[in-house]
Parts: structure tokens; C-alpha cells; sequence
């Protein structure tokens, strides 16, 4: 099939790429900014022989989508602020089980109903740590359809590299900006398959030890091999145990596994970074904003320059470190009151130059508003 | 005739590692075949009385007992 | 029968109390699935979290022991993944109708073909013995010490008016017609539902002077009848037993595949 352009929605993007992955199970409840992701799958999964579901609600959504993604199925759900919070449970348990899976949160203005149409990035720290317990996670983001787009198939790619569920964390500013979008030829962005095992029937078969390479390969609920799914601590045939030990390997085994992984799964871009004296860090559709400052400020001479993060999460902290070294200014641009903004300040050597523009009063932040800060940053007043 | 000879050749075979002598089996055997021993686990005392119901394995919330 | 083929032996004995009604659940589960002649292949179990959560663990199916009252929804999941395999979902009361009351209503009103076995002790046992919304009004549990102030559900009339398509009940006691009507659930082409009246001696029966296991049982015996036997007609204040709802329905998944293949029929 030759490229295909649309004029699209980024939950549409999302859609086609979900589709491009492979997706062939979708089950979900319907909340804005996301509901177009669900409204559009129920359209073309049965059309392309895959699955649709609408659930009772997002906790049991994520549910349904562990469980098909166990019968071997790529399994996506989508939603946004209140069922997002809805689904950490059942997220906690992908994480424990090791089970592929792509969770969208289209990020809106919160806490609780908060601002239902209004734009936001408040859930970064939620994504990290909204389910309980030591776990790492992955969240990938995007600015544009054309990254929403990759970033999808990326986020399939790396649950099932990983065995893990994996976060693309959007706002409602990029679910709803319409453009154009380039839907690649098969084959031309990198689908990973499942990983399966190669034991044969009657060998004795482990849910849960990693190979030398770290993947772990999985059975398909109702093939040769039979073994158990838990959320307890188990061991590698996923049988629980309260052996310390254990508990101690497989904690250690469910953070490192990404964590120790922060800067090959590190996905970002960077515009006018070479002889940025001050440098912009940010992402989603924050960074469109971040961009568009920094090459109105170029054209007039000013060294700037942007980061853009696609991975937040594991956060690429030796990426940003680099990136800050020897800046006069590091400028973290989002919306919350700087929830990355203190992961950068960690990661930088001068934690003290590292500031923040943002805005949280649910209005896109504008290049005006980063302009703003930059002056007082720059000691120019307002 | 046949099926009641196959049935005598059943035996009621209690595991005693995993009896808990909770007494329902020797409570509900219709034929008091069960009893519980010294140690609290059931035993199949009465052979000669049992008529291999299975009630008692059906019962036995331990899966100790079977008739083989 | 070879009860030990559908074990996993490495794990007994088990872990639930001495006279613990929810073993023998187990075992009749074990025996309805042998005499449906299925293959430990094409069987999966889901459980939610609970001492009835623990069934899962000790039966070599594929099984999954998931989060507390979800498990129906990771069953639809499974199904929906694959329609060919026979899934089913033991629960605890307030597995299924607490915490998970709202799965259950919705899953009995899809019609998905999920067998859902609720092990109604009347009482939270995992966690100690507090009330459950099957604990009987007046009864008491570790968190109701005056006794249950709130009426308590009925699992059937509940699933009946959710829709569900197939709904039958027993008790420990009579262990025999539990397999059976399990078999006949399991073989039922839709939602079905199986509640088992199962004894937790160690909570339920001590804070309510129910006796050990074998007292706990007899009550079984007295306090239920057949439906549509003299007994129950006689004594309207009886718990009925056996299949009480069984209606062909449209089973979800077939109906979703008939909607793929009319799809694919017409091109866009
Ligand atoms: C979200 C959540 N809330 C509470 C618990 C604690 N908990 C575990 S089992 C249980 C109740 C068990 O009772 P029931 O479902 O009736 O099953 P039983 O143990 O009696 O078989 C509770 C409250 C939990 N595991 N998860
Ligand atoms: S088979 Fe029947 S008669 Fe024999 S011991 Fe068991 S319950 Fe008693
Ligand atoms: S019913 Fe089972 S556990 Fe209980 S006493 Fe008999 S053999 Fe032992
Ligand atoms: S606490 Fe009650 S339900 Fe739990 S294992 Fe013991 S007897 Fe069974």
C-alpha cells in the first residue's frame, strides 16, 4: 500500500497508528478529550476484524485489555484525567504481571472533573507513580500527528520489547488540533511482534524468566503451556511466594528492566541546540509553542534553542544533564506547576538556572507566555 | 452385576498429608464407613459397609479423598 | 475420575482452613469440567482476590488471579480474545457483589459466555470476617458487632434482573448437584451464574454461633429446597436450589463475530 495523507485529528492519529501496530483489541469508556479515539475504533476494528468493546467503566476497561492482550492480542485503551485515575489499579497489575498493553491519556485540566475541554499536562506524575508500589514505567509523548503517530507504534513496540504497559500521555490540545498527516507504506516504521516462546509442549515453561537479552518470551492463554497471572509477588512460573528473595528479585528485575533501559528508550528531538545559550525543554503540545518561540527568537538572532521529549518517562536524565551543560539558561515549558520541571532541576549540574514557564489556568501556553518568563529569566523585566 | 463388582474393587483412599480432619466426610458418609483417627484424620474403617458412593470425595473440601 | 490430573499437587495441602466450604467448590468444579471431557487446554480461570480468589492457584488450567471484584472484566478480555475457550470465574460475595457488584450486572447483561461461580460465604474471609452485602441483616461480622443493619442482596434475583441467562444455585452440602449444575452452566451458551452457599467456619461460623463445618452444612440442608420440589412450595421462607433462570439468549461474542463477518461482506 503506497503513503497515504490525511487531514486528521490527533485521536485519529493515535487510531492509525494503533492500527499500523497491529492493534487488534480495543475496550474503553468514553471521556473527553478522548472519546474519538474510542468512537473511531468502534467503527474500523470490527471492519478490520478486530475487537471493540465499550466496558462499564475505565478500571474494568483496562482489565478486559490485559486480559485479550494475554490471549495474545495487541490491546490498547484510551481515556483521560478521572479515568485515568480510575485505571492505576489495574495498570499497577500490567506492571506486576509483565503484560503488554497501551494506555492514552489524553491529558485535561484537573484535579477530579476539573476542566473537561480545557488543555493540561498535570498527569505527568501520575503517570509515574499514580499506581502504587516501587514500579517503573514507560510514558511517551508527542507535539505533532506525525510524532502522535510513531509515537503510538512506539508505544506498542516497547510494551511488547519490554512486556510491559506503556503510557502515551497526550493533551487536549494535540487529541483535537487538526493537520496533516503522512500515514507511512507497511513496513516502513518498525512493528515489533510478540515474542513468543520457542519451548515445546511438556518443557517446562517460565512466564517470568528473562533471557539473556532481558526480554521474556510469552505462551498465549489457551496454547501448550499453562501457568498462572498474578498480582502478588511470584515466582518465574508466576506462582506467588512471600519469599523475600524473590519479592527483592522482582522488584529489582520490574524497575531495571527499564530504569537501567532510561536512555536507549530516550526519544526526543532537538531544534537549534548547538549554540543554544539558553535551552527549552518541554513536550506535548507545550513544545509547538516552545518551537515556534524559539524560531521567531532565532530570526532575530537570539541563541535558543529547544529539547523536545518524546520519552518522559523512564526519564532520560543523562540526556537532559547534556543537553543543560554549560547553557546560561534552561527554560522547562508545560502545563502543571512543574512536575517536569523538577525532574530536569535533578538531572541538571546547575540545578539553579533551570526555570520554569507554565501555565495551569487550563489556557494553551503561548510563545508570548514563554516570552514573558524569559525576560525576568534574563533579568530584561517584563 | 457387572458395574457392582467394579464398584467393590473401589477403594476409598484418604491422603492423610492432606486431610485436615474437618470431619465432614465421617459427618455425611451415609454407611458410617469413616471415622477419625488418634491423629484427627479420617480413616476408612468400614470397608465392608461402604458402598462406594463418593460421597466423601465429593465432600472432602481437602481433595484427600479418592476412590480408586 | 482423576481429581489429581487437574491439580497443581505441589501446592496442597492447601491453604484455606480446615472445613472450609470453598474446596469442595473446587473439587466440584475439577469434576464438572472432567465430565464435559474439556481439554486443561481450552480451560481458563480467573479469579479476583479473596480465600475463594485462591482457586485459581491450585488448578492446572491456564489461570489468572487478578484484582479484587475485577476479575469478570479481565474474563471479558480474555473471551473476547478467545471466544473458543472455555473461561471461568470464581468469586467470593463480596468479590462479586461489592466491590464488583457493578462487572457482574454488566456482564450478566452482554450475555458474554463466562461462567461465573460465586462462593457466597456471607462474609469477607480473607481479610478476617467482616459483613458482606450477602451477610444476612442482623448477623454479625467483625465490622458490624450490633449485627448487619442492611438488607442483603440475592445473588440470583440479582443476576436474573441483569439479564443474565443462566442462573443456578447450591450449597457445599449437596456437592453432587453443585457439579452438575456447574457442567450445565459451563455448557451454557451465555452469561451463567453459579452461586455456591459455601461455609467459612472459621469467621462466619464463629461470630455467629453457625457451629464447625459439618453444623454449617446441615444448615445448608435445612434451610434450602429444590425449586418447584413440595418442600419449597410449602415453606416460601426456603432458599431455592438448581437451575432457576435458563433462557437461550445471543451470546456476545457470536454476536460480535456475526457483525465482523456481515462487515467484511460489503467492502466500504
Ligand atoms: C481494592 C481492594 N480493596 C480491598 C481489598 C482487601 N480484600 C481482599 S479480599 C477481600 C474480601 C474477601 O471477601 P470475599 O470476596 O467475600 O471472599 P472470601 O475471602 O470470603 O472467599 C477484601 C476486602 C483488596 N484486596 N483490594
Ligand atoms: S464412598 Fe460413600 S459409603 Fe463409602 S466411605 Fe465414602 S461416603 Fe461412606
Ligand atoms: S473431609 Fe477430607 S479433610 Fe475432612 S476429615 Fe474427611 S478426609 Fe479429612
Ligand atoms: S477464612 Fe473462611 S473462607 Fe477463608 S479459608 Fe478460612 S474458612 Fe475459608
Amino acid at each position: 500500500m503506497p503513503k497515504e495523507t490525511i487531514f486528521a485529528q490527533g485521536n485519529e492519529a493515535v487510531v492509525q497508528g494503533a492500527l499500523y501496530a497491529g492493534l487488534d483489541f480495543y475496550a474503553g469508556y468514553p471521556i473527553t478529550p478522548s472519546t474519538e479515539i474510542a468512537e473511531i475504533l468502534a467503527q474500523r476494528l470490527p471492519q478490520a476484524g478486530g475487537r471493540f468493546i465499550q466496558m462499564e467503566d475505565e478500571l474494568a476497561s483496562l482489565c478486559a485489555v490485559i486480559g485479550a492482550s494475554l490471549t495474545g492480542l495487541k490491546a490498547m485503551t484510551a481515556t483521560s484525567g478521572p479515568g485515568f485515575s480510575l485505571m492505576q489499579e489495574a495498570l499497577g497489575y500490567a506492571v506486576m504481571a509483565e503484560v503488554p498493553c497501551v494506555v492514552v491519556n489524553v491529558q485535561r485540566g484537573g484535579p477530579s472533573t476539573g476542566m473537561p475541554t480545557a488543555v493540561a499536562q498535570g498527569d505527568v506524575m501520575q503517570a509515574r507513580w499514580g499506581t502504587h508500589g516501587d514500579h517503573a514505567i514507560i510514558a511517551l509523548t508527542a507535539s505533532n500527528l506525525a510524532d502522535v503517530f510513531l509515537m503510538t507504534v512506539e508505544a506498542f513496540n516497547l510494551a511488547e520489547t519490554y512486556r510491559t504497559p506503556v503510557i502515551l500521555l497526550l493533551d487536549e490540545v494535540v487529541g483535537h488540533m487538526r493537520e496533516k498527516l503522512v500515514i507511512p507504506g507497511p513496513g516502513e516504521v518498525e512493528v515489533v511482534q510478540r515474542l513468543r516462546t520457542s519451548v515445546p509442549e511438556g518443557t517446562d515453561y517460565h512466564p517470568y524468566l528473562a533471557r539473556e537479552d532481558g526480554r521474556l518470551p510469552m505462551s498465549d492463554f489457551g496454547g501448550v503451556h499453562r501457568f498462572n497471572v498474578t498480582g502478588l509477588v511470584h515466582d518465574m512460573w508466576g506462582f506467588p511466594s512471600n519469599d523475600p528473595a524473590v519479592a527483592y528479585g522482582l522488584l529489582h528485575h520490574l524497575v531495571d528492566k527499564l530504569e537501567n533501559r532510561a536512555e536507549t528508550l530516550a526519544r526526543y528531538q532537538d531544534f537549534f541546540c548547538d549554540d543554544a545559550e539558553v535551552l527549552l525543554i518541554s513536550y506535548g503540545s507545550a513544545a509547538r509553542s516552545a518551537l515556534h518561540l524559539v524560531e521567531q527568537r532565532r530570526a532575530r538572532g537570539m541563541k535558543i534553542g529547544l529539547l523536545e521529549l518524546n520519552t518522559l518517562w523512564p526519564f532520560p536524565a543523562q540526556t537532559v544533564r547534556k543537553y543543560c551543560r554549560g547553557r546560561g539558561h534552561v527554560l522547562v515549558v508545560e502545563m502543571n506547576r512543574g512536575q517536569l520541571h523538577g525532574e530536569v532541576q535533578k538531572a541538571a549540574e546547575q540545578p539553579e538556572r533551570v526555570y520554569l514557564a507554565n501555565r495551569y489556568d487550563g489556557v494553551f501556553i503561548s510563545h508570548k507566555d514563554i516570552m514573558q518568563v524569559l525576560h525576568v529569566v534574563l533579568g530584561k523585566g517584563v | 452385576m457387572e458395574s457392582r463388582s467394579l464398584k467393590e474393587e473401589l477403594s476409598v483412599l484418604i491422603d492423610v498429608d492432606w486431610c485436615k480432619g474437618c470431619g465432614i466426610c465421617v459427618a455425611f458418609c451415609p454407611k458410617q464407613a469413616l471415622s477419625l483417627d488418634e491423629h484427627g484424620k479420617a480413616r476408612w474403617t468400614g470397608p465392608e459397609d461402604c458402598v462406594r458412593c463418593g460421597l466423601c470425595q465429593m465432600r472432602c473440601p481437602d481433595l484427600a479423598i479418592e476412590l480408586r | 475420575m482423576n481429581t489429581r490430573r487437574y491439580i497443581r499437587e505441589r501446592f496442597f495441602p492447601h491453604l484455606w482452613c480446615p472445613g472450609c466450604g470453598h474446596g469442595i467448590v473446587m473439587s466440584a468444579l475439577v469434576g464438572a469440567v472432567d465430565s464435559l471431557g474439556l481439554s486443561q487446554n481450552e480451560v481458563v480461570v480467573i479469579s479476583g482476590i479473596g480465600c475463594s480468589s485462591r482457586m485459581p492457584g491450585y488448578l492446572d488450567f491456564h489461570t489468572m488471579h487478578t484484582l479484587h471484584g475485577r476479575a469478570l472484566a479481565f474474563a471479558t478480555g480474555v473471551k473476547m480474545g478467545r471466544p473458543d475457550l472455555t473461561v471461568i470465574v470464581p468469586m467470593g460475595d463480596g468479590d462479586a457483589a461489592a466491590i464488583g457488584g457493578n462487572h457482574l450486572i454488566h456482564a450478566a447483561r452482554r450475555n458474554l459466555d463466562l461462567t461465573a461461580v460465586v462462593l457466597n460465604n456471607r462474609i469477607y474471609g480473607m481479610t478476617g470476617g467482616q459483613s458482606s452485602p450477602t451477610t444476612p441483616e442482623g448477623d454479625r461480622s467483625t465490622t458490624a458487632p450490633y449485627g448487619v443493619l442492611d438488607p442483603s442482596f440475592d445473588l440470583v434475583e440479582l443476576a436474573r434482573g441483569a439479564g443474565a441467562s443462566f442462573v443456578a444455585r447450591s450449597t457445599t452440602y449437596h456437592a453432587q448437584e453443585t457439579r452438575e449444575l456447574l457442567a450445565a452452566a459451563i455448557a451454557h451458551q451465555g452469561f451463567s451464574l453459579v452461586e455456591v452457599l459455601s461455609q467459612c467456619p472459621t469467621y462466619y461460623g464463629r461470630k455467629n454461633q453457625g457451629g464447625d463445618a459439618v453444623a454449617m452444612m446441615k444448615t445448608f440442608k435445612q434451610i434450602t429446597a429444590p425449586a418447584g420440589s413440595q418442600r419449597a412450595a410449602q415453606d416460601p421462607g426456603l432458599i431455592t436450589r438448581g437451575i432457576l433462570v435458563q433462557e437461550p439468549r445471543t451470546e456476545y461474542c457470536a454476536a460480535y463475530g456475526e457483525l465482523v463477518r456481515e462487515l467484511s461482506g460489503h467492502e466500504e
